[in-house]
C-alpha cells in the first residue's frame, strides 16, 4: 500500500532553520499578546466607563473579533486596509490581525472575571476615600487578573497556533512560512509538516508549563 | 467607495462559498460530536491512567495549528493512496479536531454530575446504561451545551482554513472576487458580514442558555 519513501534526514537537516522560524512564531505570539492585553484592558475600561459611545465601541470590537474567523481578520489587515492606502507587510498584518483577535477574546475573559468580584469591594474602597480609578486599579484589577490568568494562558496558546495563518498572506519567516517554503522546494510535505507539528506541540506545552510555574509563584497566598 | 462592479452573479458565488462553509461545518461537527461523545465517555470510564494515550492523542489535535493538521492530513491521504477529494480530507481532519475539543466538553459535563447522584441511581437498581441515559445525560447536557455551541461556532470559523486545500468556501470565494474586482475592502466586508450574521445570533443564544442554566448566578 505504501510505496512512499520517507526522507527524514532532509527534514532534520532543515531543523535549525525551522527553529529560527519557531523563534519568530514565539515573538509574534508574545507581541500580539502584549498588544492584545493592553487593548483588552482599554476595552474593559471603556465598557466600565458608562459612556455609551465608548462602551458601544468596545462591544462592537469584541463581537467582531469573536464572530468572524481569525483568518478573515488577518485578510482584512493585509488586503482590506489597502483601500485606505495602508499597505502592511505580512508580518505586520499578521501581528495586527492576531492582536485584534486577542483583544476581543481577552476583553470578554476580563468581563467574566469582573463578574466574580463583588461590587461591595469597589464601594468599600470608595468609602475609604479612594478615587474610582484607585479603587479599580488597587482592588479590582489585581483580583481580575488573577481570575483571568488561566483564560489568558489559553489565549496565548491560541495566539501561537494562529501565527501559522501568516503563511496564507505570504509570511515566510515564521515556522509555518519556513516549512511551506522548504516544502515548495523539495515536496517532502509530510516530513516537513510533521516536524513542524512536533515543534508547535512542544512550544505550546512549554508555554503552558511556564504559565503554570508563573501562576504558582505569583498567586500563592 | 460603494460604487462597485459587483454583480448578482458574484453575490451568488459568495453564497455558494457560504454554503460550502456550512456544509463542511455541518459534516465535521456531526461526526466530531459523535466521536467526541465516545472519546469523552471512554476517558471518564477508563480513568486518567488508562485513558492517558487517548488523552495525549486528543491533546495533540488541540496543540498543533489546524492549518498544519490539514496539510498533514492531505499528505497522509496522498501517501496512503486513498484518493480523497479535498472536501473529504477537510471534513476528516476537522472532525478529529472537533472531536478533540468535544471530548473535553463531554468529560467536563459528565464529571459535573455529582458522584452521589450516580451512586443513588445505581443503588436503585439502574444499569450503567440507564444511569447514563436517564441521570447523567440530562444533567451533563446542561453543563455541556453552551460550551458545545461555542465549539460549533469555533469550527465554523476555523473551517475558513480549508481554503488551503483548494476548497472554495466563503473566504476563498471572496478572495477570488477580490482578485478580479480589485475592491478588497468592500468584498471582504460582505464576507465578514456573512460570517457575523451566521455566528452572532447563535453565539447570543449560547450565552443566553449559559446564563439561564447556570445553577446559582
Amino acid at each position: 500500500m505504501l510505496n512512499y519513501t520517507f526522507h527524514w534526514n532532509q527534514a532534520f537537516k532543515a531543523l535549525p532553520q525551522m527553529l529560527d522560524g519557531a523563534l519568530v512564531t514565539l515573538q509574534i505570539a508574545l507581541l500580539s499578546m502584549v498588544i492584545g492585553l493592553a487593548l483588552a484592558l482599554t476595552l474593559t475600561a471603556f465598557r466600565l466607563s458608562g459612556n455609551r459611545i465608548l462602551s458601544g465601541f468596545a462591544t462592537t470590537w469584541v463581537e467582531i473579533a469573536r464572530n468572524t474567523p481569525a483568518l478573515f481578520q488577518i485578510y482584512m489587515a493585509h488586503f482590506g486596509l489597502g483601500n485606505f492606502g495602508i499597505h502592511l507587510s505580512p508580518y505586520t498584518a499578521l501581528l495586527v490581525g492576531i492582536a485584534f483577535n486577542n483583544a476581543g477574546y481577552l476583553a470578554e475573559n476580563f468581563r467574566g472575571a469582573l463578574k466574580a468580584i463583588p461590587d461591595t469591594q469597589t464601594r468599600a474602597g470608595r468609602s475609604l476615600g479612594m478615587t474610582p480609578v484607585q479603587a479599580f486599579r488597587l482592588i479590582v484589577l489585581p483580583q481580575m487578573l488573577r481570575i483571568a490568568f488561566l483564560p489568558v494562558t489559553n489565549q496565548m496558546v491560541w495566539a501561537i497556533l494562529m501565527t501559522s495563518l501568516g503563511v496564507t498572506v505570504g509570511m515566510n519567516t515564521d515556522l509555518a512560512g519556513i516549512t511551506q517554503e522548504l516544502n515548495a522546494r523539495s515536496f517532502r510535505t509530510f516530513e516537513f509538516f510533521a516536524l513542524a507539528a512536533v515543534i508547535y506541540y512542544i512550544i505550546a506545552k512549554l508555554v503552558t508549563l511556564a504559565a503554570r510555574l508563573l501562576a504558582a509563584r505569583m498567586f500563592r497566598y | 467607495m460603494f460604487d462597485t462592479t459587483l454583480t448578482w452573479n458574484d453575490l451568488a458565488f459568495l453564497a455558494q462559498g457560504a454554503a460550502m462553509t456550512l456544509a463542511v461545518t455541518a459534516v465535521s461537527v456531526t461526526a466530531g460530536t459523535v466521536l467526541g461523545i465516545i472519546f469523552g465517555v471512554l476517558r471518564v470510564q477508563l480513568g486518567a491512567v488508562w485513558a492517558a494515550p487517548l488523552t495525549f492523542v486528543l491533546d495533540v489535535f488541540r496543540s498543533v495549528p489546524l492549518l498544519i493538521q490539514l496539510v498533514l492530513g492531505n499528505a497522509i491521504q496522498a501517501i496512503a493512496k486513498l484518493g480523497w477529494a479535498p472536501f473529504t480530507t477537510s471534513c476528516v481532519v476537522l472532525s478529529l479536531y472537533t472531536a478533540a475539543y468535544c471530548s473535553e466538553i463531554i468529560r467536563g459535563g459528565i464529571e459535573a454530575v455529582p458522584a452521589t447522584t450516580r451512586r443513588a441511581a445505581r443503588s436503585l437498581g439502574m444499569t450503567w446504561w440507564q444511569d447514563m441515559r436517564y441521570i447523567v445525560a440530562p444533567l451533563a447536557t446542561r453543563v455541556s451545551l453552551p460550551a458545545w455551541i461555542g465549539l460549533t461556532l469555533g469550527v465554523m470559523k476555523d473551517s475558513a482554513l480549508v481554503l488551503w486545500l483548494g476548497l472554495i468556501e466563503l473566504l476563498r470565494a471572496s478572495q477570488i472576487l477580490v482578485t478580479r474586482l480589485q475592491e478588497p475592502l468592500f468584498i471582504l466586508l460582505i464576507c465578514g458580514v456573512i460570517y457575523f450574521v451566521i455566528s452572532f445570533p447563535i453565539a447570543r443564544f449560547g450565552g443566553y442558555l449559559e446564563k439561564r442554566w447556570s445553577p446559582n448566578d
